[in-house]
C-alpha cells in the first residue's frame, strides 16, 4: 500500500467543506418540505401559502423579527449548551427539566431578595446566577446517576424532566401560589423593576442577545480551540482509550453536564425575566427539547447551530400567522421534527457512501 | 470450489490497495497469502467475502462469474471468512450463534441444529459443547467456533484472516489439523497471514504480496530466503541480543494478589531493574493480563504492596500510576488504544501533559510531523487514526508514549506486524531501555519472548513462575511451562 505525498500547508486540524455532506443536508431539508407539503394537501391547505405565512409571521415586521430574535436567545442557549455533553458523547435528554429548574431558582432569588431594596441590577444579576446554579445542579444529577449508579443519562434525564415540572407545579400551587387564586397561569409576577427592558416598540431586550452572542462564541472557542474541548470530543469517541491515555474522564462527564446546566438556568432566567416574568407550570417552553433537535441537525457544529437556531426560531414564531389560515400552529413541530428524522438519516446514508470510499 | 480472480483493484482515496491483482485457487488445497501489513492481503480477503467492493475486476467461481454485494451474498455462494477479531456474541450459547445465523423460518429448531452441530463436529474432529457460553472458550476455541458454524453454513471456501495471533502453539497445531481435514473433503482454504513459519509449514502454495501487487508465487519445497526477498525486496536480519538490564532496582512487588471472577493469583514477589525487559508467557487467560494492568493501575492488587522509590502504590489510582512514569500500551489498539473520529495531531495534543487553555496548533502540529518521521507512520498529521493499516496503527500508538518513562507495559506489542516492523519496533524499545526505561509485555510468541527479554514469568492457571533467565531457556521449556508441564 502507498500513500502518496501531501504537501504539508494542507495539513490543518481544520475541517474542510465536504460537498456531499452539503448536498445530503440539503436533500433532507427538501424531503422534509415536501412532506410537510403532502400533510398540508391532505388538510386541504396550499402548501406555498402555508409557508409564506410564515415567512411573513416571522419577518413581516420589526415586531416580529424581534419576537423571532427574543425566542432564538434561549434556543441557542440551549442548544450551545447541549454542544458540550453532546461533544462528550452524553445525552443530556434532561436539558428542559434544567431550564425549568434554572427558572424556579430564579423566580425563587427574586421572591427572596424583593424587599431588601437591593439596586434592581444587582438583584437581577444575583437571580441569574440562581437560575444558573438551579441549571448546573439539576444537570449535575443524571451526571452522577450515571457514573455511580449505573444509569443511564437518558433514563436519569427523563425522569428528571417530570420532576422538575412536578417541582414548578408543587410551588405555584403551593408555597409560592398568588394570594388567593393559585392558578395555572403561574406564580405572582415578579416587579417590574427586575424585568429586563424592552427597545421600544418590541418585546426583545438588548441584554439577552448579547448574551447568547457571548454564549454561542463561548462554546465555539472551548470545543475548537482548547485542549478542554478536545479532551471532551475524545471522551466522546472513545472514553476508554482516553482514560487511558490519562484524562480524568469522570471529571470531564460532570464538567460537561454541569455547563450545560449553567447553560440551561441562564436560558430559564432570560425567560422569566424578559418574557414570563413568573414562574408557569411549562416554564421551559420547549427550548431543551428544541435545542436537542437543533444540535443533532448541525452534527454539533457550533457555528452552524446558531444559524439553525434562528431558523427553528423563526418557524416558531412565524407559525402562529397560519391560524388565520385556519391550521393548527403545530405545523412548525411537524416540520422540525421532519427535518430531523431526515438529516439523521442522511448522516447514515453518508456513512454507508463512505464506507464505499 | 476453484476460484478465480481478475484483474482485482481497489482505491482508498489516494491508496492504491489492490493493484491489478489476479490469482487461481483451485480446490482441495490450501492457498497460503502472505505479505508484510498494508501489503492488500485483508482487502483483497474482504473483497472476496463481500465486506468491501472491488473498483474493478471479476471474480469467477468454478468458472463462472459471480458478483458479491454482501457477506451474506458471499455466504450464499460458499465463501465464509474467518475475521482476525472473532465475530460471535460471546455472552450467548454456542447454539444461539448458529441459530442467529440461520436463513428463513420464523420459528428455530433447536434439536435439529444441535444434532447438525454435532454430526459436523464428528467429522471434522472438533470438541465443542454448544450449550457452553460462547465467553467460557478460549479464543482457539472461539475460532473453532467459527469455523464449524461457516462449514455448517455450507461454506466451500474459507478464508483465515491471521488466525494465528493470540493462540497458543498447541491450539495452532490443532488449528492446521483441522485445515488440512478440511482440505482433504476437497474444501478450499485461503490462509492469510504474515508469519513465514506458518505459511511454509501449512500452505500449498503461497502467493506473496507486496505493495498491492502479487510480488510472486511459490509451491514447496520452500526457501526462506526467497520469501524474504518476495516479501520485502531485500534482506533482514533479527540483530544480536542485548541487554541494559542495570543493577538498580525499579519497582518491587511484595506478596501481591489479584484475582477477577475467575481467576486467583497469589503471593507474587518480585523485582524490577532499570532498564530490564520482562516478558510474560502464558496461555490467554492465565493471568499476565492482570499481572500487568495490576502493574498499569488499573486493577488493584487485593493484598501486598508495589513499591516505586519507597512508595506503595497499591491501591492508587491510574492517574497515580501515569504521574510515576508508568505507560500502558493496551492490545487492543481502536478500542483502547487510539480514538476512532481524530486526527493524529489530535492523539498527540491529547498524549502530552498540557495546563493551558488554548491549543497551540503550530507545536501540535511540529510534534506530530516528527513523531510521524521518527516512527515511520504512513500517514499525514490530518490523518484519522481509522484511515490507518493496523500496523501503522501499531505505530502511532507507540509514537503516543511520553518522552520520559520509568516503566512501559505493552500487550502484544507486535500482533500482527511483519517481521520488518517489529523488529523495528523492538529496536525502538531497546532505545528507550538505554535510557533506562524497563519493559514489561505479554506475547504470545515465544520466539519473540526469549528474543527480547531479560528475565521471563510464566503464568498457569493462576500460578505464576519463578523468574526465568531467558538466556538459558528455550522454546520447548516454556512451552512445556505454558502446558502445565514442569510445574
Amino acid at each position: 500500500m502507498t500513500v502518496q505525498e501531501k504537501s504539508p500547508q494542507t495539513t490543518s486540524l481544520r475541517s474542510r467543506i465536504n460537498w456531499l455532506d452539503l448536498g445530503l443536508r440539503v436533500g433532507a431539508v427538501i424531503m422534509a418540505l415536501l412532506i410537510t407539503s403532502l400533510i398540508l394537501l391532505v388538510a386541504n391547505a396550499q402548501p406555498l401559502k402555508a409557508y409564506w405565512n410564515i415567512v411573513l409571521g416571522a419577518f413581516s415586521s420589526t415586531q416580529k423579527v424581534s419576537a423571532v430574535i427574543a425566542s432564538w436567545v434561549p434556543l441557542v442557549l440551549t442548544t450551545s449548551g447541549l454542544l458540550f455533553t453532546f461533544t462528550a458523547g452524553l445525552w443530556n435528554i434532561g436539558m428542559e427539566g434544567q431550564v425549568v429548574v434554572g427558572s424556579v431558582f430564579c423566580v425563587g432569588a427574586f421572591r427572596f431578595l424583593d424587599q431588601t431594596g437591593l439596586d434592581p441590577w444587582i438583584v437581577i444579576t444575583i437571580a441569574f446566577l440562581a437560575g444558573a446554579l438551579g441549571g448546573f445542579l439539576w444537570a449535575i444529577l443524571p451526571g452522577v446517576m450515571r457514573i455511580y449508579g449505573g444509569v443511564n443519562e437518558i433514563f436519569g434525564g427523563l425522569g428528571l424532566n417530570f420532576v422538575a415540572k412536578a417541582l414548578a407545579i408543587w410551588l405555584i400551587f403551593g408555597p409560592w401560589k398568588r394570594p388567593g387564586v393559585a392558578s395555572m397561569s403561574g406564580t405572582e409576577w415578579i416587579d417590574p423593576q427586575f424585568r429586563l427592558t424592552y427597545l421600544p416598540g418590541t418585546s426583545l431586550s438588548p441584554v439577552i442577545v448579547v448574551i447568547a452572542l457571548i454564549g454561542a462564541i463561548f462554546v465555539a472557542l472551548m470545543l475548537k480551540g482548547t485542549h478542554f474541548g478536545l479532551r471532551l470530543k475524545a471522551i466522546g469517541k472513545n472514553d476508554r482509550a482516553a482514560h487511558l491515555l490519562g484524562i480524568p474522564t469522570t471529571r470531564y462527564f460532570l464538567l460537561a453536564f454541569g455547563i450545560c446546566g449553567i447553560f440551561a438556568g441562564v436560558a430559564g432566567s432570560i425567560l422569566v425575566t424578559s418574557k414570563q416574568f413568573s414562574l408557569i407550570p411549562d416554564a421551559g417552553f420547549g427550548y431543551g427539547f428544541l435545542g436537542l433537535l437543533v444540535a443533532m441537525l448541525v452534527n454539533y457544529h457550533p457555528i452552524l447551530s446558531s444559524i439553525v437556531a434562528f431558523f427553528f426560531a423563526a418557524l416558531s414564531v412565524g407559525n402562529v400567522e397560519l391560524q388565520y389560515m385556519g391550521l393548527n400552529s403545530y405545523l412548525a413541530g411537524v416540520l422540525q421534527g421532519f427535518l430531523v428524522l431526515f438529516v439523521v438519516m442522511t448522516n447514515g446514508v453518508r456513512q454507508r457512501l463512505y464506507k464505499k470510499g | 470450489m476453484n476460484i478465480e480472480l481478475r484483474n482485482i483493484h481497489k482505491w482508498f482515496g489516494k491508496v492504491h490497495a489492490n493493484d491489478d491483482i489476479s490469482l487461481k485457487i483451485t480446490s482441495g488445497t490450501i492457498q497460503g497469502i502472505l505479505g508484510e501489513n498494508g501489503a492488500g492481503k485483508s482487502t483483497l480477503m474482504k473483497i472476496l467475502s463481500g465486506f468491501i467492493h472491488a473498483d474493478s475486476g471479476e471474480i469467477l467461481l468454478d468458472g463462472n462469474l459471480v458478483k458479491i454485494k454482501s457477506p451474506d451474498d458471499a455466504i450464499r455462494l460458499g465463501i465464509g471468512m474467518l475475521h482476525q477479531d472473532p465475530l460471535d456474541f460471546p455472552p450467548m450459547r454456542v447454539i444461539d450463534n448458529f441459530l442467529l445465523g440461520q436463513h428463513g423460518g420464523l420459528f428455530l429448531n433447536r434439536t435439529q441444529v444441535e444434532k447438525q452441530i454435532q454430526e459436523l463436529s464428528q467429522k471434522f474432529g472438533f470438541q465443542i459443547n454448544p450449550d457452553a457460553y460462547v465467553e467460557t472458550l478460549t479464543v482457539g476455541e472461539r475460532q473453532q467456533l467459527e469455523i464449524l458454524r461457516l462449514l455448517w453454513m455450507g461454506v466451500r471456501i474459507l478464508i483465515l484472516d491471521e488466525p494465528t495471533t493470540g493462540i497458543s502453539a498447541n491450539q495452532k497445531e490443532k488449528l492446521f489439523a483441522t485445515l488440512v481435514t478440511l482440505a482433504k473433503q476437497d474444501l478450499t482454504v485461503i490462509f492469510v497471514s504474515h508469519k513465514l513459519e506458518d505459511v511454509q509449514g501449512l500452505c500449498d502454495r503461497v502467493a506473496v504480496f507486496r505493495q498491492g501487487k502479487v510480488a510472486g508465487e511459490l509451491t514447496p519445497p520452500y526457501n526462506t530466503d526467497e520469501f524474504i526477498q518476495l516479501m520485502f525486496d531485500k534482506e533482514i536480519k533479527i540483530g544480536a541480543k542485548t541487554t541494559a538490564c542495570r543493577p538498580e532496582p525499579l519497582l518491587r512487588l511484595e506478596n501481591i494478589g489479584i484475582e477477577d471472577y475467575r481467576l486467583r493469583l497469589r503471593n507474587i514477589n518480585l523485582t524490577l531493574y532499570r532498564g530490564e525487559i520482562l516478558g510474560l508467557a502464558g496461555m490467554e487467560g492465565s493471568g499476565q493480563k492482570l499481572f500487568l494492568q495490576m502493574l498499569a493501575g488499573i486493577k488493584r492488587p487485593v493484598c501486598g504492596k508495589i513499591m516505586i522509590n519507597d512508595v506503595n502504590y497499591a491501591g492508587k489510582r491510574y492517574e497515580n500510576f501515569l504521574k510515576a512514569g508508568i505507560s500502558y500500551i493496551p492490545a487492543s489498539r481502536m478500542e483502547e488504544g487510539l480514538i476512532p473520529g481524530l486526527t493524529l495531531t489530535e492523539h498527540f495534543i491529547l498524549s502530552e501533559e498540557h495546563n493551558e487553555l488554548l491549543i497551540s496548533q503550530k507545536e501540535a502540529l511540529n510534534l506530530t510531523q516528527s513523531r510521524i518521521n521518527d516512527f515511520r507512520i504512513k500517514g499525514v498529521p490530518y490523518s484519522k487514526v481509522e484511515q490507518l493499516s493496523g500496523g501503522n496503527q501499531q505505530r502511532a500508538l507507540l509514537a503516543l508514549m511520553r518522552e520520559k518513562l520509568n516503566l512501559i507495559l505493552m500487550e502484544h506489542p507486535t500482533r500482527g506486524l511483519d517481521i520488518e516492523s517489529s523488529i523495528w519496533i523492538w529496536k525502538k524499545m531497546k532505545e528507550r531501555c538505554a535510557d533506562c526505561t524497563s519493559i514489561v509485555f505479554i506475547s504470545a510468541d515465544l520466539e519473540e519472548i526469549i528474543q527480547y527479554s531479560d528475565r521471563i514469568l510464566v503464568f498457569f492457571g493462576g500460578m505464576v513462575s519463578e523468574p526465568i533467565d531467558a538466556n538459558t531457556t528455550s522454546v520447548d521449556e516454556l512451552g512445556q511451562l505454558i502446558g502445565g508441564i514442569g510445574w
